[in-house]
Order: C-alpha cells, then sequence, then structure tokens
C-alpha cells in the first residue's frame, strides 16, 4: 500500500511534526510518500527528502498554496488520492482545517487525532479530550487521517528520496488570505519544545503572566503555555492554549503554575515525560497527575525556583 | 439574509465520563446532556447579527434557523438555541451515533432546502472531537470555508473572519455564502433569561429524518474497543524549591 503524508513546513524547512506523521505511516506498512505544498517551498522539499523512509517527495509550488488554506490544498489533493490508499495530516491547525474537506470531497469518513497505529486499518484515537480512548476500525477503501504528532517518534534525517514537482492548482478561490499576526518569539515553539512551562488563571493578569513566566521559561529553554482559563481571561495569546480544544504537549519537563487542572487542561499536556505543579491550593486536580508537587504560593515559589535552578547550574 | 446553525446534544461539560468495564462504549445513562460549548458559541453569533451587537449590525441577518441531528431529546438542545434567540428549529431524528460525514451530508440537504447566506459551527462537539463537521460541509457544497473564528465581521456579499492558527492569528475574506466554526473566543454565550426560555417553547420545530435527505447515516467507522486512558503513576509532594529542583535533577529533566 502507498500513503501520502502531507507535511507541515513553513516553505523553509519541515517541522519536527512531519517526521512523526511520517513514523505513524510507515506503521500502516506502507510506501511512504510527502506532499510538500507551499510557495518558494524548495527548502521544504529538500529537507522532506531526507527524511528516513520517505520513498518520494511531491513539491507543488504556487502562490496560491502560499498560506496553505483548505480549499487550494483540497484541490491539490484529491486528484493526487488515487494513486494512495491513505492521507495524513499532521493535526495541526492546517491538517484539521484541511483534512475534513479532502476526505468529504473522497466520501470518505476521517479518522481524527489518531495516537496509535496498529496496522493499515486499525487506529487508536482519544475522545472526551481523552478521558476514553477507542480504537476503531476503518474499513473504507481509502483512509484519511489526522494524527497527534506528539504520540509518535519523530523519523530521523538520513534519508535521499527523490524530488517530483507537480502544479500547484489555478484558482480562482472562494477564500482570500488578508493578514496574519504570527506571534514573534525567539522561545522553542511550544509543540515541539522538550520543556514547557505553562500559566494558569491564579497568574491574575497579563504583565504578571509574562513577569513571572518569561524569566523562568528562558532559565529553562522552555515554550510558554497557558490553560484555556488564562487564555480566555486576555493573560496570553490563543497559540498559547494547552489543553483539548488547544495544543497537544508531551514535552520531558512540563512545569504549571497556578493551574488548576481542568480535564480539558490535562488532554493536552498529560503525556509529558514529567509533570511538575506549583499551586497553593493542595486539592488541585493538577496534583494528581503531576510527579512533582508544590504547594505554594507562585509569587515566593518561582523565583526560589529560579534562584535553585541558578545554584544547581542550570 | 439568513444563516442557519447546526447544534449537537453532547454530554455536559463539567461531567467526567465513564468508561464501560467491558470495554463497549462510554456509560452516559442518568448523566446530564446539554448543547456542546461551542455550538452554543456558534447560536450566538447568529443571534448577534439578527439582534445586533458584538460589532454586528442589527439585522444583518433577518432569520436564524438551528438544526440538530439526534435523538428526540436533541429538541431540548434545539431549545436552548431557540432561548438564545434562534427563530425556529430543525430536528432531523436519528438514533445512535451519526459520524460528522453523514451530519455533513444531512446539512447538505438541510440547506439545498433552507437556502441561508451563512452557516455557523461549532468547530467541534467535546464528545467525539473529531473536528471535521464544518470543513466536511463546505466540501460536499463547495463553499469556502473559515475554521476556528475568533472574530467575524460581516461585508457585502463576503465575511471577513479572523482564525486561531497555532502561530497566531489568521484574517481572511470568504464569499458568501459560507461555512465559519468557532472557536472558543468568539463570544461568550449569553444564559438565556426566563421569559426567553418561556418565548421558546412556543417557537416551532420541524422533525425530519435522514431519509427525507436520502442520507444513510450506518458508521463507516467501527469502534471496536474503547478503554480507560493509561493512569500516571501518583507523584510526590515536595516541600521546598530545593527539594524539587534535586528530583528533576535524578529525573535528569534539566
Amino acid at each position: 500500500m502507498a500513503v501520502l503524508v502531507v507535511a507541515e513546513h513553513d516553505n523553509a524547512s519541515v517541522k519536527d511534526a512531519t517526521n512523526k506523521v511520517v513514523t505513524a505511516a510507515k506503521a500502516m506498512g506502507a510506501d511512504v510518500d510527502v506532499l510538500v505544498a507551499g510557495s518558494n517551498a524548495g527548502g521544504a522539499a529538500a529537507a522532506a527528502a531526507k527524511i528516513d523512509g520517505v520513498r518520494k517527495v511531491l513539491h507543488a509550488d504556487g502562490a496560491t498554496l502560499a498560506k496553505q488554506m483548505a480549499e487550494p490544498l483540497e484541490a491539490l489533493i484529491v486528484p493526487l488520492a488515487a494513486n494512495y490508499d491513505a492521507i495524513l495530516f499532521p493535526a495541526s491547525t492546517t491538517g484539521k482545517n484541511a483534512a475534513p474537506r479532502v476526505a468529504a470531497k473522497l466520501d470518505v469518513m476521517q479518522v481524527s487525532g489518531v495516537i496509535g497505529v496498529e496496522g493499515a486499518d486499525t487506529f487508536v484515537r482519544p475522545i472526551y479530550a481523552g478521558n476514553a480512548i477507542i480504537t476503531v476500525k476503518d474499513s473504507q477503501t481509502k483512509h484519511v487521517l489526522t494524527v497527534q504528532p506528539t504520540a509518535f517518534k519523530a523519523a530521523g534525517n538520513g534519508g535521499s528520496a527523490s524530488v517530483e514537482a507537480i502544479a500547484a492548482p489555478a484558482g480562482p478561490f472562494k477564500s482570500a488570505f488578508v493578514s496574519e499576526e504570527m506571534a514573534k518569539s525567539d522561545r522553542p515553539e511550544l509543540t515541539a519544545a522538550k520543556r514547557v512551562v505553562s500559566g494558569g488563571r491564579a497568574l491574575g493578569s497579563s504583565e504578571e503572566f509574562h513577569k513571572v513566566l518569561e524569566p523562568l521559561a528562558d532559565k529553562l529553554g522552555a515554550a510558554v503555555g497557558a490553560s484555556r482559563a488564562a487564555v480566555d481571561a486576555g493573560y496570553a495569546p490563543n497559540d498559547y492554549q494547552v489543553g483539548q480544544t488547544g495544543k497537544v504537549v508531551a514535552p520531558e519537563l512540563y512545569v504549571a503554575i497556578g493551574i488548576s487542572g481542568a480535564i480539558q487542561h490535562l488532554a493536552g499536556m498529560k503525556d509529558s515525560k514529567v509533570i511538575v505543579a506549583i499551586n497553593k491550593d493542595e486539592d488541585a486536580p493538577i496534583f494528581q497527575v503531576a510527579d512533582y508537587g508544590l504547594v505554594a504560593d507562585y509569587k515566593t515559589a518561582v523565583p526560589e525556583l529560579m534562584d535553585e535552578l541558578g545554584k544547581a547550574g542550570v | 439574509m439568513k444563516v442557519l446553525v447546526p447544534v449537537k446534544r453532547v454530554l455536559d461539560y463539567n461531567l467526567k465520563v465513564r468508561v464501560k468495564p467491558d470495554g463497549s462504549g462510554v456509560d452516559l445513562s442518568n448523566l446530564k446532556m446539554s448543547i456542546n460549548p461551542f455550538c452554543e458559541i456558534a447560536i450566538e453569533e447568529a443571534v448577534r447579527m439578527k439582534e445586533g451587537g458584538g460589532g454586528h449590525a442589527k439585522d444583518s441577518m433577518t432569520e436564524v434557523v438551528a438544526v440538530s441531528i439526534g435523538p428526540e431529546q436533541a429538541q431540548e438542545t434545539l431549545r436552548n438555541a431557540l432561548a438564545i434567540g434562534a427563530d425556529r428549529g430543525i430536528l432531523v431524528k436519528a438514533d445512535g451515533e451519526v459520524e460528522p460525514l453523514a451530519v455533513a451530508k444531512i446539512l447538505k440537504g438541510v440547506i439545498e432546502a433552507e437556502k441561508p447566506d451563512l452557516v455557523i459551527l461549532g468547530k467541534q462537539a467535546i464528545d467525539d472531537d473529531n473536528n471535521a463537521t464544518a470543513q466536511m460541509l463546505a466540501a460536499l457544497l463547495d463553499w469556502p470555508q473559515a475554521t476556528f473564528a475568533s472574530k467575524v465581521v460581516l461585508g457585502s456579499g463576503k465575511a471577513t473572519v479572523t482564525r486561531e492558527v497555532d502561530g497566531g492569528l489568521q484574517t481572511l475574506d470568504v464569499d458568501l455564502p459560507a461555512i465559519i466554526s468557532t472557536d472558543l473566543r468568539l463570544n461568550e454565550p449569553r444564559y438565556a433569561s426566563l421569559p426567553n426560555i418561556m418565548k421558546a417553547k412556543k417557537k416551532p420545530i420541524d422533525v425530519k429524518a435522514p431519509g427525507d435527505y436520502g442520507v444513510d447515516t450506518a458508521p463507516r467507522l467501527q469502534t471496536v474497543k474503547t478503554a480507560e486512558p493509561g493512569k500516571r503513576q501518583a507523584g510526590i509532594k515536595v516541600k521546598t524549591t530545593a527539594e524539587l529542583v534535586g528530583k528533576l535533577k535524578e529525573a535528569g529533566v534539566i
């Protein structure tokens, strides 16, 4: 069988999520091709060709693909589907936006947010914010999946697949890009970071959120995340949100500060290797998943933690 | 101008699901069911387009139609939507699980009959967490889509929608008719007032069947097992930050 993996990329390079979805595709026992759809995305196509186990990279390049919007991706991918048994997207906002559109055009019910592959047609996925895990058998002749990258190990970068140029869709389309406001940060990207420092509503204000969390994040080389409550309260931007409806992260170290630990938040971080919780409410549910809990006011605990990390040479 | 808002009946947001001991599914018996929170946001936005508010001029939309696909009790979900301010409801009665692809096919049939100018849906239902119906519906209709919306501005023959994406915010123009799916920060739904709840009881609800739209709701995917998630080992409480740093060193994560 053959699987097409739709790459997560920024035109210059592929994101780590792509390598992880390739691992999921290989677990289906298939030949794996990668599609890089972008604009001036030669760098990303070359990077995709290096992913271990990739047979071929398809590179579609054109202005209509610059923002990887759903309509042009549908127009590009649906005709390619004839050559594949399955199409896998990363469960990023780009993948989640386009995958169901492609699936519906192919008259396929997609399997969303896959965290396990048990063969060519059997997949594991969470429902109810991860409070139940289902195994589904997909007997359709074609499969469309979104794959939760954090659930898979990244394939290496020692390969040398060929790159085949294919045409970008011409349009016109009924949706048009207007503008974007992307967060600029020197910190690692939240979903790929090895360490994450995350804050909740207890921080009380946007100023406090940034003043308390950012120095700690920088000391640890960590990304900054937030609970939904903190984002809803305006303390942190939407792209910081970790949880059922935000991002799913699985870093080596997750430090939750002033986060109570609603099930919707836990859904986004409970697969972290080590979880630290600092909260002054000793009954906060976050302590039920934390490896190390410290019952303390963040106002004193975070500066102390900074000192102790300094003493420990971090 | 008419706006159509599909709404789903789901397990209440505040309740925790129980997996049946035999692994055959989740146990929903005797648990409170509510309108899916993202659908509630969709209804609120549509009603603001009619009443004015939230940046929308009054009568931007002149009729708000709510539609639900589900069991008889999904009438209650429609009454919720009507109490927020929808004008009338359509219940497409279907028992058992209806997958997003079948939901999208039914909605396509409803839309061909109702001819709305705009459809607003929740981005995902908090039970199956699929995040698929809006995009599938857009594909079946060949309409443009703007998913994960945090702001909607209606213009002449188009809508300008700000979307919550991984790196920040993205703004699109979509030609109407279009499909919009709501994210959490689009609005804060109102609490329906008692008079409006009473009024909602008198608003009309049409009852239909999937067959009326020629749709087969047999699931494409077969759930072979439902399991509890792996439990984390219970951790420990540390007394000081010094002890915490020591433990993190031992664990090799700093």
